[in-house]
Protein backbone atom coordinates (compact mmCIF):
# COMPACT_ATOMS: atom_id res chain seq x y z
CA UNK A 1 0.00 0.00 0.00
CA UNK A 2 1.58 3.31 -1.04
CA UNK A 3 2.58 5.65 1.77
CA UNK A 4 0.45 8.51 0.44
CA UNK A 5 -2.67 6.32 0.55
CA UNK A 6 -1.90 5.16 4.06
CA UNK A 7 -1.37 8.77 5.13
CA UNK A 8 -4.55 9.97 3.44
CA UNK A 9 -6.61 7.14 4.98
CA UNK A 10 -5.31 7.94 8.48
CA UNK A 11 -5.84 11.71 8.13
CA UNK A 12 -9.35 11.18 6.70
CA UNK A 13 -10.33 8.80 9.53
CA UNK A 14 -8.88 11.15 12.17
CA UNK A 15 -10.70 14.10 10.57
CA UNK A 16 -13.95 12.14 10.45
CA UNK A 17 -13.53 11.06 14.07
CA UNK A 18 -12.94 14.69 15.12
CA UNK A 19 -16.05 15.89 13.27
CA UNK A 20 -18.02 13.03 14.85
CA UNK A 21 -17.05 13.89 18.43
CA UNK A 22 -17.12 17.67 18.00
CA UNK A 23 -20.87 18.28 18.56
CA UNK A 24 -21.15 15.61 21.27
CA UNK A 25 -17.94 16.71 22.97
CA UNK A 26 -18.88 20.40 22.96
CA UNK A 27 -22.30 19.64 24.46
CA UNK A 28 -20.77 17.42 27.17
CA UNK A 29 -18.10 20.08 27.89
CA UNK A 30 -20.76 22.78 28.24
CA UNK A 31 -22.99 20.58 30.41
CA UNK A 32 -20.06 19.77 32.72
CA UNK A 33 -18.99 23.43 32.89
CA UNK A 34 -22.44 24.92 33.46
CA UNK A 35 -24.95 22.30 34.41
CA UNK A 36 -25.84 20.96 37.80
CA UNK A 37 -27.64 17.72 37.12
CA UNK A 38 -27.80 14.22 38.55
CA UNK A 39 -25.18 11.91 37.15
CA UNK A 40 -22.75 14.74 36.43
CA UNK A 41 -19.86 13.02 38.22
CA UNK A 42 -20.62 9.74 36.46
CA UNK A 43 -20.71 11.45 33.05
CA UNK A 44 -17.40 13.11 33.82
CA UNK A 45 -15.83 9.78 34.82
CA UNK A 46 -17.18 7.90 31.77
CA UNK A 47 -15.86 10.58 29.39
CA UNK A 48 -12.43 10.53 31.06
CA UNK A 49 -12.14 6.71 31.13
CA UNK A 50 -10.51 6.31 27.69
CA UNK A 51 -7.77 8.68 28.85
CA UNK A 52 -6.78 6.57 31.84
CA UNK A 53 -7.64 3.01 30.76
CA UNK A 54 -5.26 0.95 28.62
CA UNK A 55 -6.28 1.70 24.99
CA UNK A 56 -6.41 -2.05 24.34
CA UNK A 57 -9.06 -2.37 27.06
CA UNK A 58 -11.10 0.45 25.48
CA UNK A 59 -10.77 -1.38 22.16
CA UNK A 60 -12.02 -4.61 23.73
CA UNK A 61 -15.05 -2.86 25.22
CA UNK A 62 -15.81 -1.35 21.80
CA UNK A 63 -15.39 -4.81 20.21
CA UNK A 64 -17.85 -6.34 22.69
CA UNK A 65 -20.37 -3.57 22.08
CA UNK A 66 -20.05 -3.38 18.31
CA UNK A 67 -19.53 -7.02 17.28
CA UNK A 68 -22.45 -8.84 15.67
CA UNK A 69 -23.33 -10.40 19.00
CA UNK A 70 -22.83 -7.17 20.93
CA UNK A 71 -25.79 -5.01 22.05
CA UNK A 72 -25.11 -2.17 19.58
CA UNK A 73 -23.60 -4.26 16.77
CA UNK A 74 -26.68 -6.50 16.73
CA UNK A 75 -28.98 -3.52 16.15
CA UNK A 76 -26.69 -2.03 13.50
CA UNK A 77 -26.45 -5.34 11.67
CA UNK A 78 -30.23 -5.38 11.27
CA UNK A 79 -30.04 -2.13 9.30
CA UNK A 80 -27.11 -3.46 7.28
CA UNK A 81 -24.27 -1.64 9.02
CA UNK A 82 -21.15 -3.62 9.83
CA UNK A 83 -18.64 -1.77 12.00
CA UNK A 84 -16.02 -4.15 13.40
CA UNK A 85 -12.91 -4.61 11.18
CA UNK A 86 -14.00 -1.87 8.76
CA UNK A 87 -12.93 1.78 8.37
CA UNK A 88 -15.94 2.69 10.57
CA UNK A 89 -14.30 0.87 13.48
CA UNK A 90 -11.13 2.90 12.89
CA UNK A 91 -13.15 6.15 13.07
CA UNK A 92 -15.02 4.93 16.15
CA UNK A 93 -11.84 3.96 18.03
CA UNK A 94 -10.24 7.30 17.15
CA UNK A 95 -13.36 9.21 18.21
CA UNK A 96 -13.65 7.48 21.59
CA UNK A 97 -9.95 8.01 22.34
CA UNK A 98 -10.06 11.67 21.25
CA UNK A 99 -13.24 12.59 23.11
CA UNK A 100 -11.70 13.12 26.60
CA UNK A 101 -9.11 15.56 25.25
CA UNK A 102 -11.76 17.58 23.44
CA UNK A 103 -14.11 17.62 26.44
CA UNK A 104 -11.42 18.60 28.95
CA UNK A 105 -10.05 21.43 26.84
CA UNK A 106 -13.42 22.79 25.74
CA UNK A 107 -14.78 22.54 29.27
CA UNK A 108 -11.96 24.74 30.57
CA UNK A 109 -12.89 27.23 27.84
CA UNK A 110 -16.57 27.31 28.86
CA UNK A 111 -15.64 27.63 32.54
CA UNK A 112 -13.52 30.62 31.63
CA UNK A 113 -16.47 32.45 30.01
CA UNK A 114 -17.88 34.97 32.49
CA UNK A 115 -21.43 33.91 33.34
CA UNK A 116 -22.40 37.55 33.31
CA UNK A 117 -22.28 37.54 29.48
CA UNK A 118 -24.71 34.63 29.31
CA UNK A 119 -26.95 36.32 31.89
CA UNK A 120 -26.93 39.56 29.90
CA UNK A 121 -27.85 37.64 26.74
CA UNK A 122 -30.85 36.19 28.58
CA UNK A 123 -32.01 39.59 29.88
CA UNK A 124 -31.78 40.78 26.26
CA UNK A 125 -34.30 38.14 25.23
CA UNK A 126 -32.01 35.32 24.09
CA UNK A 127 -33.40 31.85 24.82
CA UNK A 128 -30.79 29.40 26.18
CA UNK A 129 -29.97 27.87 22.77
CA UNK A 130 -29.41 31.32 21.20
CA UNK A 131 -27.34 32.48 24.19
CA UNK A 132 -25.20 29.34 23.81
CA UNK A 133 -24.69 29.73 20.06
CA UNK A 134 -24.10 33.49 20.02
CA UNK A 135 -22.31 34.11 23.32
CA UNK A 136 -20.96 31.03 25.16
CA UNK A 137 -19.69 29.13 22.10
CA UNK A 138 -17.96 32.05 20.32
CA UNK A 139 -16.28 33.11 23.57
CA UNK A 140 -15.07 29.56 24.24
CA UNK A 141 -14.20 28.92 20.58
CA UNK A 142 -10.39 29.08 20.91
CA UNK A 143 -10.55 26.33 23.53
CA UNK A 144 -13.03 24.30 21.48
CA UNK A 145 -10.73 24.49 18.45
CA UNK A 146 -7.67 23.68 20.55
CA UNK A 147 -9.55 20.67 21.98
CA UNK A 148 -10.62 19.51 18.52
CA UNK A 149 -7.03 19.70 17.26
CA UNK A 150 -5.80 17.77 20.28
CA UNK A 151 -8.46 15.12 19.62
CA UNK A 152 -7.38 15.03 15.95
CA UNK A 153 -3.71 14.64 16.91
CA UNK A 154 -4.60 11.91 19.39
CA UNK A 155 -6.69 10.16 16.72
CA UNK A 156 -3.76 10.24 14.27
CA UNK A 157 -1.59 8.31 16.72
CA UNK A 158 -4.30 5.93 17.93
CA UNK A 159 -3.02 2.36 18.08
CA UNK A 160 -4.26 0.14 20.93
CA UNK A 161 -8.02 0.48 20.52
CA UNK A 162 -7.80 0.57 16.70
CA UNK A 163 -5.90 -2.70 16.35
CA UNK A 164 -8.39 -4.52 18.59
CA UNK A 165 -11.62 -3.26 17.05
CA UNK A 166 -10.47 -2.67 13.45
CA UNK A 167 -7.44 -4.92 13.01
CA UNK A 168 -4.64 -4.21 10.56
CA UNK A 169 -6.02 -4.94 7.11
CA UNK A 170 -3.85 -3.29 4.44
CA UNK A 171 -5.95 -0.98 2.30
CA UNK A 172 -8.97 -1.32 4.58
CA UNK A 173 -8.20 -0.55 8.22
CA UNK A 174 -4.43 -0.10 8.50
CA UNK A 175 -3.49 3.33 9.84
CA UNK A 176 -0.09 5.04 10.15
CA UNK A 177 0.36 3.98 13.77
CA UNK A 178 -0.55 0.37 13.06
CA UNK A 179 1.66 0.35 9.95
CA UNK A 180 4.63 1.69 11.95
CA UNK A 181 4.23 -1.21 14.38
CA UNK A 182 3.88 -3.76 11.57
CA UNK A 183 6.94 -2.44 9.69
CA UNK A 184 9.05 -2.33 12.86
CA UNK A 185 8.01 -5.89 13.73
CA UNK A 186 8.95 -7.20 10.31
CA UNK A 187 12.33 -5.46 10.15
CA UNK A 188 11.33 -2.82 7.60
CA UNK A 189 12.94 -0.11 9.70
CA UNK A 190 13.40 2.47 6.95
CA UNK A 191 9.68 2.42 6.08
CA UNK A 192 8.80 2.63 9.77
CA UNK A 193 11.04 5.69 10.20
CA UNK A 194 9.46 7.37 7.14
CA UNK A 195 5.98 6.87 8.62
CA UNK A 196 7.16 8.17 12.02
CA UNK A 197 8.41 11.34 10.30
CA UNK A 198 5.09 11.78 8.47
CA UNK A 199 3.07 11.24 11.69
CA UNK A 200 5.22 13.73 13.58
CA UNK A 201 4.94 16.32 10.79
CA UNK A 202 1.12 16.10 10.63
CA UNK A 203 0.72 16.21 14.43
CA UNK A 204 3.14 19.14 14.69
CA UNK A 205 1.30 21.05 11.95
CA UNK A 206 -2.03 20.42 13.68
CA UNK A 207 -0.72 21.64 17.04
CA UNK A 208 0.80 24.74 15.41
CA UNK A 209 -2.60 25.48 13.82
CA UNK A 210 -4.28 24.97 17.17
CA UNK A 211 -1.96 27.39 18.92
CA UNK A 212 -2.27 29.98 16.16
CA UNK A 213 -6.08 29.76 16.26
CA UNK A 214 -6.12 30.00 20.03
CA UNK A 215 -4.16 33.22 19.67
CA UNK A 216 -1.12 31.81 21.40
CA UNK A 217 2.39 31.35 20.07
CA UNK A 218 4.31 28.12 20.46
CA UNK A 219 7.09 28.89 22.91
CA UNK B 1 -46.19 50.18 39.15
CA UNK B 2 -43.55 47.75 40.32
CA UNK B 3 -44.48 45.38 43.11
CA UNK B 4 -41.60 43.66 44.86
CA UNK B 5 -41.48 41.13 47.67
CA UNK B 6 -38.25 39.17 47.64
CA UNK B 7 -36.97 36.83 50.34
CA UNK B 8 -33.91 34.69 49.92
CA UNK B 9 -31.06 33.25 51.94
CA UNK B 10 -27.56 32.93 50.57
CA UNK B 11 -25.03 31.47 52.97
CA UNK B 12 -25.04 33.68 56.03
CA UNK B 13 -26.77 36.54 54.16
CA UNK B 14 -30.54 36.82 54.19
CA UNK B 15 -32.56 39.29 52.17
CA UNK B 16 -36.08 40.40 53.00
CA UNK B 17 -37.14 43.12 50.61
CA UNK B 18 -40.61 44.59 50.13
CA UNK B 19 -41.39 47.74 48.17
CA UNK B 20 -43.92 49.17 45.75
CA UNK B 21 -42.33 51.58 43.33
CA UNK B 22 -43.86 54.16 41.02
CA UNK B 23 -43.20 54.57 37.31
CA UNK B 24 -40.44 57.19 37.55
CA UNK B 25 -36.91 56.68 38.80
CA UNK B 26 -36.53 54.71 42.01
CA UNK B 27 -33.24 54.48 43.82
CA UNK B 28 -32.10 51.54 45.87
CA UNK B 29 -29.73 53.14 48.29
CA UNK B 30 -27.43 51.56 50.85
CA UNK B 31 -23.92 50.50 51.75
CA UNK B 32 -21.94 47.75 50.01
CA UNK B 33 -23.16 44.27 50.95
CA UNK B 34 -26.69 45.48 51.72
CA UNK B 35 -28.12 43.21 49.01
CA UNK B 36 -28.84 45.81 46.32
CA UNK B 37 -27.43 43.81 43.41
CA UNK B 38 -29.19 40.70 44.71
CA UNK B 39 -32.52 42.56 44.44
CA UNK B 40 -31.76 43.53 40.82
CA UNK B 41 -30.66 39.98 39.96
CA UNK B 42 -33.89 38.59 41.42
CA UNK B 43 -36.01 41.04 39.39
CA UNK B 44 -34.12 40.13 36.20
CA UNK B 45 -34.65 36.44 36.95
CA UNK B 46 -30.95 35.71 37.39
CA UNK B 47 -31.40 34.67 41.02
CA UNK B 48 -34.32 32.71 42.36
CA UNK B 49 -35.98 34.01 45.52
CA UNK B 50 -37.07 31.45 48.08
CA UNK B 51 -40.32 33.32 48.61
CA UNK B 52 -42.02 36.38 47.23
CA UNK B 53 -43.71 38.07 44.32
CA UNK B 54 -42.33 40.26 41.54
CA UNK B 55 -44.72 42.14 39.27
CA UNK B 56 -43.89 44.86 36.74
CA UNK B 57 -46.79 46.87 35.29
CA UNK B 58 -49.33 44.23 36.41
CA UNK B 59 -47.36 41.43 34.77
CA UNK B 60 -46.39 38.82 37.35
CA UNK B 61 -42.82 37.62 36.74
CA UNK B 62 -42.43 35.58 39.89
CA UNK B 63 -44.84 34.35 42.50
CA UNK B 64 -43.78 31.63 44.90
CA UNK B 65 -47.36 31.04 46.07
CA UNK B 66 -48.62 30.15 42.57
CA UNK B 67 -45.37 28.72 41.22
CA UNK B 68 -44.95 31.40 38.53
CA UNK B 69 -41.34 31.97 37.48
CA UNK B 70 -40.98 33.64 34.08
CA UNK B 71 -37.63 32.78 32.41
CA UNK B 72 -35.18 35.71 32.27
CA UNK B 73 -35.30 35.88 28.47
CA UNK B 74 -39.06 36.40 28.55
CA UNK B 75 -39.12 39.05 31.31
CA UNK B 76 -38.28 42.13 29.20
CA UNK B 77 -36.16 43.65 31.95
CA UNK B 78 -33.27 45.80 30.72
CA UNK B 79 -30.22 45.38 32.92
CA UNK B 80 -26.99 47.36 33.01
CA UNK B 81 -24.80 45.56 35.55
CA UNK B 82 -22.00 47.21 37.42
CA UNK B 83 -19.40 45.39 35.33
CA UNK B 84 -21.17 46.54 32.10
CA UNK B 85 -20.59 43.13 30.44
CA UNK B 86 -20.66 44.26 26.81
CA UNK B 87 -20.12 41.22 24.58
CA UNK B 88 -16.38 41.40 23.88
CA UNK B 89 -16.57 39.43 20.61
CA UNK B 90 -19.09 41.78 19.00
CA UNK B 91 -18.69 45.36 17.84
CA UNK B 92 -20.86 48.18 19.16
CA UNK B 93 -23.52 47.73 16.47
CA UNK B 94 -23.94 44.00 17.18
CA UNK B 95 -24.07 44.66 20.91
CA UNK B 96 -26.80 47.26 20.43
CA UNK B 97 -28.85 45.07 18.10
CA UNK B 98 -28.45 41.85 20.10
CA UNK B 99 -31.70 42.29 21.99
CA UNK B 100 -33.68 44.10 19.31
CA UNK B 101 -37.23 42.90 19.29
CA UNK B 102 -39.55 43.82 16.41
CA UNK B 103 -42.51 45.73 17.76
CA UNK B 104 -41.26 46.61 21.22
CA UNK B 105 -37.77 48.01 20.57
CA UNK B 106 -37.34 51.75 20.15
CA UNK B 107 -35.93 53.09 16.89
CA UNK B 108 -32.14 52.57 16.75
CA UNK B 109 -31.50 56.09 15.41
CA UNK B 110 -33.42 57.58 18.30
CA UNK B 111 -31.36 55.67 20.87
CA UNK B 112 -28.13 56.55 19.04
CA UNK B 113 -29.03 60.24 19.04
CA UNK B 114 -30.20 60.24 22.63
CA UNK B 115 -26.96 58.68 23.91
CA UNK B 116 -24.75 60.42 21.30
CA UNK B 117 -23.15 57.18 20.15
CA UNK B 118 -23.77 57.45 16.39
CA UNK B 119 -20.05 57.54 15.59
CA UNK B 120 -19.17 54.47 17.67
CA UNK B 121 -21.20 51.86 15.77
CA UNK B 122 -18.33 50.08 14.04
CA UNK B 123 -15.89 50.24 16.93
CA UNK B 124 -14.84 47.18 18.91
CA UNK B 125 -15.96 47.32 22.54
CA UNK B 126 -12.38 46.99 23.78
CA UNK B 127 -11.53 50.31 22.15
CA UNK B 128 -14.17 52.29 24.06
CA UNK B 129 -13.59 54.65 26.96
CA UNK B 130 -15.38 54.12 30.29
CA UNK B 131 -18.10 56.64 29.50
CA UNK B 132 -18.65 55.22 26.02
CA UNK B 133 -19.00 51.71 27.42
CA UNK B 134 -21.61 52.96 29.91
CA UNK B 135 -23.63 54.56 27.15
CA UNK B 136 -23.41 51.49 24.87
CA UNK B 137 -24.57 49.28 27.76
CA UNK B 138 -27.50 51.64 28.33
CA UNK B 139 -28.27 51.60 24.61
CA UNK B 140 -28.08 47.80 24.46
CA UNK B 141 -30.53 47.47 27.35
CA UNK B 142 -32.89 50.09 25.84
CA UNK B 143 -32.85 48.42 22.41
CA UNK B 144 -34.43 45.29 23.90
CA UNK B 145 -37.59 47.33 24.53
CA UNK B 146 -37.69 46.75 28.29
CA UNK B 147 -40.66 47.43 30.53
CA UNK B 148 -38.25 48.22 33.38
CA UNK B 149 -34.62 49.32 33.35
CA UNK B 150 -32.27 48.14 36.10
CA UNK B 151 -29.06 50.12 36.58
CA UNK B 152 -26.48 48.79 39.02
CA UNK B 153 -24.30 51.66 40.20
CA UNK B 154 -23.92 53.06 36.70
CA UNK B 155 -21.70 55.86 37.92
CA UNK B 156 -19.69 54.06 40.58
CA UNK B 157 -16.68 53.29 38.42
CA UNK B 158 -16.44 56.66 36.67
CA UNK B 159 -14.73 59.85 37.84
CA UNK B 160 -16.60 63.02 38.72
CA UNK B 161 -16.36 64.83 35.34
CA UNK B 162 -17.59 61.71 33.53
CA UNK B 163 -20.35 61.31 36.11
CA UNK B 164 -21.54 64.80 35.28
CA UNK B 165 -21.57 63.87 31.59
CA UNK B 166 -23.50 60.60 32.02
CA UNK B 167 -26.21 61.79 34.41
CA UNK B 168 -27.96 63.85 31.70
CA UNK B 169 -28.22 60.72 29.53
CA UNK B 170 -29.99 58.91 32.35
CA UNK B 171 -32.33 61.89 32.73
CA UNK B 172 -33.05 61.74 28.99
CA UNK B 173 -33.96 58.06 29.19
CA UNK B 174 -36.32 58.88 32.04
CA UNK B 175 -37.89 61.85 30.25
CA UNK B 176 -37.91 60.74 26.58
CA UNK B 177 -38.69 57.03 26.75
CA UNK B 178 -40.79 56.95 29.93
CA UNK B 179 -39.34 53.60 31.01
CA UNK B 180 -39.42 53.07 34.79
CA UNK B 181 -35.91 52.88 36.18
CA UNK B 182 -34.66 51.12 39.29
CA UNK B 183 -31.31 52.49 40.09
CA UNK B 184 -28.77 51.21 42.63
CA UNK B 185 -26.40 53.62 44.27
CA UNK B 186 -24.52 54.30 47.44
CA UNK B 187 -24.00 57.96 46.56
CA UNK B 188 -26.35 60.30 48.41
CA UNK B 189 -25.90 63.27 46.02
CA UNK B 190 -26.57 61.15 42.96
CA UNK B 191 -29.75 59.76 44.47
CA UNK B 192 -31.04 63.18 45.48
CA UNK B 193 -30.34 64.53 42.03
CA UNK B 194 -31.87 61.76 40.02
CA UNK B 195 -34.45 59.67 41.89
CA UNK B 196 -38.15 60.28 42.56
CA UNK B 197 -38.44 57.52 45.10
CA UNK B 198 -35.84 56.10 47.44
CA UNK B 199 -35.65 52.74 49.21
CA UNK B 200 -32.89 52.41 51.75
CA UNK B 201 -31.48 48.93 52.25
CA UNK B 202 -29.16 47.78 55.02
CA UNK B 203 -27.94 44.24 55.69
CA UNK B 204 -30.72 42.76 53.58
CA UNK B 205 -33.54 44.74 55.26
CA UNK B 206 -35.51 47.77 54.09
CA UNK B 207 -34.84 50.48 56.67
CA UNK B 208 -36.52 53.41 54.95
CA UNK B 209 -38.73 54.39 52.02
CA UNK B 210 -39.47 57.89 50.90
CA UNK B 211 -40.56 60.10 48.06
CA UNK B 212 -38.06 62.69 47.00
CA UNK B 213 -40.63 65.50 47.14
CA UNK B 214 -41.22 64.99 50.85
CA UNK B 215 -39.44 67.64 52.84
CA UNK B 216 -36.95 65.53 54.71
CA UNK B 217 -35.76 62.75 52.48
CA UNK B 218 -34.66 60.14 54.97
CA UNK B 219 -31.60 58.69 53.32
Amino acid sequence: MPIWRLTWFTVACAGGATLLVLPIGVLIAWALARGSFRGRTILEAVVTLPLVMPPVATGLILLMLMSRRGPIGRVLERVGIDVVFTWKAVVLAMAVMGLPLLVRTARAGFEHVDRRYEQMASTLGAAPVRAFLTVSLPLALPSVIAGAVLAFARALGEFGATIVVAGSIPGATRTLAVAIYTYAETGRDWEAVTLIAISAAIAFAALLCSNALAGKRLA
Amino acid sequence: MIDLAIALIQGSFSLDFTATLGDGVSALFGPSGAGKTTVLDAIAGLRLPALGRIAVADRVLFDSSTGINVAPYLRRIGYVPQDIALFPHMNVRRNLLYGRHPGTSPDLDRVLRMLEIETLLDRGVRDLSGGERQRIALGRALMSGPSLLLLDEPLAAVDLPLRRRILPYLARIRDDLGIPILYVSHDRDEVQQFADYVVRLEAGRVVGKDRKDSKDLKI
